[in-house]
């Protein structure tokens, strides 16, 4: 190599050092909404209160402008008989389950997203369409949405659905907390219809206390947890049983957030692009004395 | 210098043969199966649903054809930044399959987004916390150097025998004089693409087993493990060689060529060590977090496992110990196979088999709309290296080195 390009070398490497550098610093702030507000709002529902009435389904429908039909034939009980998942036709499902401790009825669980303190899908998300909002919100934005479904992948309640039979501009569907009412001032639609009061809407802070004080004033109806204080370090949406969660069927959860270990592992390949541009360094430093070491070689024999 | 003069050339052989018929009729069954795709929605062709959002076009399309190019980063490594010029007549080959790889890989993606149209989103809209948005960008940014590492082959093929048909005929001096100059411009800075190429590689290589780190509970423990985006480096770096051997064997074989042995028993024997260090690694998390308590039942995870295990690994790691499966094409391609298995069937085990979500009715299997499109793919790449080996500079023939000095692989490095 001759002494010309050896500088050419170094000068286009300490170029492309310096673009990288500067690509970084842009990069901070290219993150999406993730915001853990000290007044939050949730909900917390007491599946001993519910009756499986599901006017929560036919307010969610009605509420998003999906097929809904009339609320009289929400009374139909047999579907409760199935066990039944959120998806693109219902952002809310009530299941039934047998009676838990001290009790012949039966419980009832609303299941829709969690809205959690630490989104998997929020982290996961290539583009960033998903969105933890101030009132404690976890919303999906279909102007940025590529449809990859790594949040479906990503997410321990397995909840958002995807419509996969559509062509064009298929959506990632899931419970959105009612964020265009709630701006407004007013309930969830869901809370807002619901005639025993077995949703309880609130700061999260708040429902803790109002759930703790429940279990406490009524030791022999309900069991001592409740789902979703510490599952993935924290949901908007909480839940007081009078039997173990497992047989509810919610997935069985750790307290540490969903993306904590997959943050940590990106965090570390790319704190400040130290390591990638270390590498580059290091083999372009390689690359060089290879070559040299080459010429040298040959210089010999001449 | 003591090593064999390089001189690819294009090589001289029809294009059409009974068995590229039936290639180009896998192809185009993928592609009915494709426009179904397209018109009317994903679930249409797939078995996907919101329990298994993920399946085999991502397991094997992305994930498996990400993992098998990386002949084109460790070829790169091995000739251009260590400098090791024996190898060259591999690693334009290889540059080739990296490329059309990559290539593929972008369109298993375009074809399983459901919004194929936002493909460009993630060049605009970030989240740097996404071990996606990262595979993403470097898998972008590395297609784009790996065109352009293959630019000086085309500016090969072409510079002074520019021959635009008909009226355009009058740009045949404008177009030479281009490429020209991206040749010498290329040769100037060359460098600077493959460390970046491999710089890439490394880095979205390892993202990928980040990918489903965030899925937690939902994957198997025999291979849910926070070291997984270490796993896919190492088994990437590791099916590197084999998979050139296995194409360099498959093409000599397929074009009637004589078989570079002597190169690609020197690239085997480099094999068993990277297996080693994969095995280690692998066998260590195991002991670690004491997961072969899972392997004591028979289930698809504890069979898919061990299968991956040992005909992917453990077998071919003790035949390339072998200096008799160094010498014999037979052997060598045998070996070299079933590491390339061995990497295919651990990525459709960590994004497909290992991966059981809460609320499934029942488990995941492709539907035959799946399987076409997969092997439709693969069709095509074949068709496309077929035309791309027939009509530029890429495979070195033994024998045919000229006196002249050679225009090498890849231009910038210079000797």
């Amino acid at each position: 190599m001759s002494g010309k390009s050896r500088r050419d070398f170094l000068k286009t490497s300490a170029v492309i050092g310096a673009g990288v550098a500067g690509l970084s610093s842009s990069t901070a702030k290219a993150a999406p909404k993730n915001i853990l507000s000290e007044d939050r709002m949730g909900v917390l529902v007491d599946t001993t209160v519910c009756v499986g009435c599901r006017n929560c389904e036919w307010a969610c429908k009605d509420a998003h402008n999906l097929p809904a039909g009339n609320l009289e034939s929400y009374e139909d009980r047999k579907i409760l008989e199935t066990k039944r998942r959120p998806d693109i036709k219902a952002l809310t499902v009530v299941n039934e389950y047998s009676p838990g401790k001290n009790s012949n009825l039966p419980l009832d669980v609303k299941v829709q997203c969690m809205h959690c303190d630490h989104p998997a899908c929020v982290s996961a998300c290539i583009v960033g369409a998903f969105s933890k909002e101030e009132n404690g919100t976890v919303i999906w934005d279909t102007d940025k949405c590529i449809g990859c479904r790594y949040c479906m992948a990503a997410c321990p309640f397995q909840v958002p659905a995807f419509e996969y039979n559509k062509a064009i501009n298929p959506l990632i569907m899931k419970c959105d907390f009612c964020f265009n009412r709630t701006k407004e001032g007013k309930l969830p639609a869901c809370v807002s219809i619901c005639p025993v009061e077995a949703l309880t809407y609130g700061t999260r802070t708040e429902l803790v206390k109002v759930a703790r004080e429940r279990i406490k004033r009524n030791p022999g109806r309900y069991v001592d947890h409740i789902l979703g204080e510490h599952e993935v370090g924290g949901t908007a949406w909480m839940y007081l049983s009078s039997k173990d969660f497992k047989e509810l069927d919610f997935p069985k959860l750790g307290t540490n957030p969903a993306p904590g270990v997959s943050e940590s592992i990106q965090h570390g390949i790319f704190a400040y692009f130290v390591p990638p541009v270390s590498l580059y360094a290091l083999l372009g430093g390689i690359m060089w004395i290879t070559k040299h070491r080459k010429e040298l070689d040959q210089e010999e024999k001449l | 210098m003591n090593h064999e003069i390089v001189n690819p050339v294009p090589v001289k052989h029809k294009y059409f043969t009974p068995g590229v018929f039936i290639i180009l009729l896998i192809a185009l069954n993928g592609l009915v199966f494709l426009m179904g795709r397209f018109f009317f929605g994903l679930g249409s062709v797939t078995n996907l649903n919101n329990q298994y959002p993920w399946g085999l076009w991502i397991g094997v399309d992305v994930a498996a054809g990400v993992a098998l190019a990386a002949g084109g980063f460790t070829t790169a490594a091995l000739g251009h930044v260590m400098h090791r010029e024996e190898y060259d007549a591999v690693v334009r080959p290889a540059l080739l399959t990296a490329m059309l790889g990559y290539t593929f890989v972008a369109m298993g993606v375009f074809v399983d987004i459901g919004r194929w149209y936002f493909i460009w989103h993630p060049l605009i809209m970030w989240n740097g916390s996404s071990a996606l948005f990262e595979v993403g960008i470097c898998v972008m940014i590395y297609m784009t150097v790996l065109y352009i590492e293959f630019l000086p082959v085309v500016a090969e093929r072409f510079i002074g025998k520019v021959k635009l048909p008909g009226f355009l005929s009058g740009l045949n001096k404008i177009v030479d004089k281009v490429l020209r100059l991206i040749d010498s411009g290329l040769s100037k800075t060359m460098f600077i693409f493959i460390i970046a190429g491999v710089v890439l590689s490394t880095l979205h290589q390892s993202s990928l087993g980040t990918l489903m780190v965030i899925a937690g509970p939902k994957m198997h423990p025999l291979w849910q493990t926070p070291i997984l985006p270490l796993l896919f480096l190492i088994s990437a770096i590791s099916v590197g060689f084999p998979m050139v051997i296995f194409e360099s064997l498959l093409a000599s074989r397929s074009l009637g060529l004589k078989p570079e042995m002597h190169l690609l028993s020197k690239l085997g024997s480099m094999i068993a060590p990277l297996l080693g260090v994969y095995l280690a690694f692998k066998l260590g998390d195991m002991f670690i977090r004491e997961t072969f308590v899972y392997l004591k039942e028979v289930n698809t995870a504890s069979v898919m496992f061990t299968i991956e295990l040992l005909f992917g690994v453990i077998i071919p790691l003790r035949m390339f110990l072998s200096q008799k499966v160094l010498k014999s094409p037979v052997l060598l391609f045998t070996a070299s196979a079933l590491v390339v298995f061995g990497v295919l069937l651990n990525r459709i085990n960590n994004f497909v088999v290992a991966y059981t979500p809460p609320y499934s009715t029942k488990s995941y299997f492709p539907s035959f709309g799946e399987f076409s499109v997969t092997i439709g793919f693969v069709a095509m790449l074949v068709l496309a290296y077929r035309f791309i080996v027939l009509n530029f500079p890429v495979i070195s023939l033994p024998g045919k080195q000229t006196a002249q000095p050679t225009k090498y692989t890849i231009k910038g490095v210079e000797k």
